[in-house]
């Protein structure tokens, strides 16, 4: 690989360059450190650094950059009648990455380039085939002649980003190296070099955030040009076709994904809370020992293992018990299913944010309160919980954001049918029917083979999107409340 | 109290309970059991999902494993007569499945077996066992000819009989096995050549296909998803621990900085599956990594990992008392010297604990994986790093969804071993960050 080469030879020119930095300081203080403005390895790190940083800058930005000119280049060369009946540009760009792909596992397995070269487009797919590099279509000469294009670009170009880099590396060393004295401020240039470095890490925060926003928003916009946005947000009827003709509204995921959460809500509240305040103010300090860290400990299980637990156990176990003998239908996935179990899994999230809040309200005005007379339960219930009150509903609502965007359990819990509006409201409302949501058709349309033309696949990012604004609205919610109407005690 | 008498009979005090207080009292009362009935409801939760996943997974963990005397008949395995490994390759499994027949004919006639109605013996055996013999056949030509004892794995159905999955009267029903055939498994069992054992083999091997339930393991995803955490610990353990410095020591206080807060904290509760879509679009579309690839589930893996471990570092960084820093200041150090030679190495140990509790979240994340690909089937393990962050690979919980969408029974039971083995690593990763906390932690 010799990308891990060039990597290779440009940690091998800063380690050079922090010894020569470092000695090249050393000799023009005449070998006393004392005479030099910084500690001697201060002027080895700013060579190290000044190779580094410009290197591997180059590195990535060429390595980010350079796919588009060569997609770019080589999707003018296409001519238009290599381009089938219902295909696009894009598709045959997508062919031809594969045969360059396929090009190279050929020669790294030893065959002949001139032999590649003269083979015909059906002996070169056949070739490739048995390799394991499979088309979709037969190959065109147009593709194959695209692809040997491609390869060679992105062949030279890598060539001569390995000398561009290089140089960099070596420019840089040459001009530190040359900058190195004893009253060179060593010192001061690292440490703003690393200050620099730090506030990067600082940044990626930033950046993943725009990185979310813009890769949603992006395909949002894709698919509102392929699909009416009247109809994604106000239509009742969920049926995608890859055929075409697909019905794509979210109301009835959002109906799925809020029922569930509802029912999660009302297992994980009460339960949380009570839980919360018992053990703040009633339990003794064994139980309290013993029952906190196994709340806890429920916050710490992977949503897979909820999600298994839903399929396996407490599915099975509601259709045999309730929703058959009751006559609510003999679905082992459903609402309930993956409400409870959601539920469960909230519980430790509810209870430890409350825990702390109780905690926070001050000692005084509960003995205001037995002062007064009340017992513990009415203290609690009068004094504690209004006090905290703010602070419960934040976390109420942090809860509720959690729930809406949960995924795995909804995935083996829920099922994958979506709420049917048109079939009456008794099937909508019915918490043993399967119902699906925002974040099981997000995972439904974007795993597989994926087509990004077709607005059966772009509607995930729209539905992302959704999910990421209600998601986000629920936050802010949270914590301006908690803000807003937090009482501040001395 | 002042106004118990000596002498007289306990009174209790002069209060005598009036409806209004017994009603209060039982309010009271009321009101602790909800508190007591709440807790005890967690707790039996936690205790029945455990159980729940102990009791279906711990059969993951054992096979059944059946014994024959398989001739290698030199005339069916290499024609030429030369044992060259390259021509003896000519001969597919399906050369090799009659020998198995054979020597299950054979093992029937040896131990007296008599079973009414029994139909295709081999189908006890593993449609795998013909691949792993011929295996071990081209990796040894010299054993061709000989008669050599084979250990095989029991069919899915035949280890299902043995974990009580499968009975006799569902075997009536199911069109894979036969009651006859589950009495020939007695048979064999009582002459000593079956046997349940523990299953090493379920950690180790790679995933198996549909109807192959008894040779699937976990081999490729436990591979996996160690290399996504190696990825997650060289990413974001430096990047997280840099912003975090920044953000606790150097930032100004400016918009950039409230922006930055702002963003951290609503990283912290993005759904997870938003990540995923994060991934597909911008490390495989846009960058074009490969699919599958433990590099982009590291990659998005580190960024949900993030804000963990920046707000942990912080709350680390903000327990070094300042005095530790103003006397660095004081004896020369500057700001940088002193954050990273006194103040860093002191909030050490609470930076590693919250990065062991960022990992064991990671370890644990399926959804964002889900959409970079990495539900693809997968058999061959990915090579040594770095080119194995780049090949398909698959990660532990993704391996727990995949086989809950198969139709086999089995596959559920694996699944739920596959947790088992998932709650094991995440169990020692916590209690490695327990132990670093008691261990290292410092009151100041």
């Amino acid at each position: 690989m010799p990308t891990t080469w060039l990597i290779l030879a440009i940690a091998a020119l800063a380690a050079l360059g922090f010894v020569a930095g470092r000695a090249r300081a050393m000799t023009s203080a005449g070998g006393d450190a004392r005479r030099l403005h910084s500690l001697p390895a201060y002027y080895g790190w700013n060579v190290a650094l000044t190779v580094l940083t410009p290197a591997l800058g180059l590195f990535v930005l060429w390595m980010l950059v350079q796919p588009f000119l060569v997609d770019r280049h080589v999707t003018g060369l296409i001519p238009d009648s290599a381009i089938g009946q219902g295909s696009s540009r894009g598709l045959v760009m997508s062919d031809v990455r594969r045969v360059a792909e396929g090009l190279s596992v050929l020669e790294a397995r030893g065959a002949d380039a001139d032999d590649i070269a003269a083979m015909t487009p059906e002996a070169l797919q056949d070739e490739m085939a048995a390799v394991g590099v499979a088309l979709g279509t037969p190959m065109t000469p147009a593709v194959k002649a695209a692809a040997e294009a491609y390869r060679a670009e992105t062949d030279g170009w890598r060539t001569w980003m390995g000398v561009a880099v290089l140089a960099a590396a070596l420019g840089g060393l040459a001009l530190s190296w040359r900058m190195t004295d004893k009253d060179f401020r060593a010192r001061n240039t690292v440490e703003r070099g690393i200050l620099f470095m730090l506030l990067g890490a600082a940044l990626v925060a930033i950046l993943t955030t725009l990185g979310i926003v813009l890769s949603m928003l992006f395909e949002t916009a894709n698919f509102f040009e392929a699909y009416p946005w009247q109809k994604f947000f106000l239509g009742t009827n969920w049926a995608p076709d890859f055929r075409g003709n697909s019905e794509l509204a979210i109301l009835p995921l959002l109906w799925g994904t809020l029922y569930i959460s509802l029912i999660a809500l009302l297992v994980a509240v009460p339960i949380g809370l009570f839980a919360a305040i018992y053990l703040s103010e009633y339990a003794t300090k064994r139980v309290r020992t013993l029952a906190k860290p196994a709340i806890e400990i429920l916050a710490g299980i992977p949503t897979i293992v909820y999600g298994l637990f839903a399929l396996i156990t407490v599915g099975p176990m509601l259709r045999d018990w309730l929703a058959q003998p009751l006559g609510f239908g003999n679905s082992s996935s459903s609402v309930m299913t993956a409400g409870l179990v959601m539920g469960i899994m909230l519980i430790p999230f509810v209870s430890s944010l409350s825990d702390d809040i109780i905690n926070a309200v001050p000692q005084s005005l509960r003995d205001g309160s037995y002062g007064l007379g009340a017992t513990q339960s009415e203290t609690i219930k009068q004094v504690i919980v209004p006090a905290a009150l703010p602070g419960i509903v934040g976390a109420i609502l942090l809860a509720a954001s959690r729930a809406i965007g949960e995924t795995m359990i909804v995935v083996l819990g829920a099922g994958a049918a979506a709420a049917q509006f048109n079939q009456g409201l008794g099937e909508v409302v019915n918490p043993f029917q399967a119902m699906t949501t925002i974040t099981v058709k997000i995972v439904s349309q974007l795993t597989g083979d994926t087509d990004f033309s077709s607005p059966e696949t772009l509607v995930a990012f729209a539905l992302g999107l959704t999910l990421f604004v209600i998601t986000l609205g629920l936050n802010v919610l949270a914590l301006w409340i908690v803000r807003r109407y937090r009482e501040q005690y001395e | 109290m002042t106004d118990m008498t000596a002498g007289a009979a306990p009174v209790r005090g002069t209060l005598v309970a009036d409806a209004h207080t017994r009603k209060r009292n039982a309010s009271e009362k009321r009101f602790r059991l909800y508190g007591a009935i709440a807790v005890s409801l967690a707790v039996i939760a936690l205790v029945f999902l455990l159980t729940s996943i102990v009791r279906n997974g711990a059969g993951a963990f054992m096979q059944t494993y059946i014994s024959l005397d398989v001739t290698l008949d030199a005339a069916k395995l290499d024609k030429s007569g030369n044992r060259n490994p390259v021509e003896m390759a000519k001969v597919t499994t399906f050369g090799y499945a009659p020998l198995i027949k054979d020597a299950m004919a054979s093992t029937i006639a040896a131990n007296g077996i008599e079973i009414e109605g029994l139909d295709k013996p081999e189908d006890l055996i593993s449609k795998e066992a013909s691949a792993q013999m011929r295996d071990v056949v081209l990796a040894n030509p010299e054993l061709v000819g000989e008669t050599r004892r084979f250990e095989f794995v029991a069919d899915g159905r035949i280890d299902g009989y043995y974990k009580g999955r499968v009975t006799m009267q569902s075997a009536e029903r199911d069109s894979n096995v036969t009651p006859a055939q589950l009495r020939f498994a007695d048979a064999l069992k009582e002459a000593g050549l079956l046997e349940t054992r523990f299953n090493w083999n379920f950690i180790t091997w790679p995933d198996a296909s549909e109807n192959r339930p008894e040779v699937s393991g976990l081999g490729v995803a436990i591979l996996g998803s160690f290399y996504m955490m190696l990825i997650v610990l060289g990413l974001a353990l430096p990047i997280g621990v840099a912003a975090s410095i920044y953000l606790e020591e150097f930032a100004p206080r400016n918009r950039l900085t409230d922006l930055i807060e702002v963003n951290i904290s609503n990283l912290a509760a993005v759904p997870s599956i938003v990540f995923g879509i994060l991934g597909l679009a911008i490390f495989i579309n846009f960058v074009g990594l490969p699919q599958s690839a433990p590099i982009v589930g590291g990659l998005v893996l580190t960024l949900m990992t993030l804000p963990t471990i920046i707000i942990t570092t912080r709350a680390s960084l903000t327990a070094v008392p300042p005095s530790i820093r103003e006397a660095a200041l004081g004896v020369g150090a500057s700001k940088m010297q002193t954050v990273f030679h006194h103040v860093l190495p002191l909030a050490g140990p609470g930076i590693m604990t919250g990065t062991i509790i960022g990992l064991a979240q990671a370890l644990g994340e399926t959804a964002p994986l889900l959409l970079i690909g990495m539900v693809a089937f997968v058999r061959e393990y990915p090579s040594a790093p770095p080119e194995g962050f780049f090949e398909p690979a698959t990660a532990l919980p993704v391996q727990v969804f995949n086989w809950t969408q198969r139709a086999d029974p089995a596959f559920i039971e694996r699944a739920s071993g596959a947790i088992i083995v998932l709650l094991v690593f995440l169990f020692i990763m916590n209690a490695i960050a327990v132990v670093l906390r008691r261990r290292f932690e410092r009151r100041w």
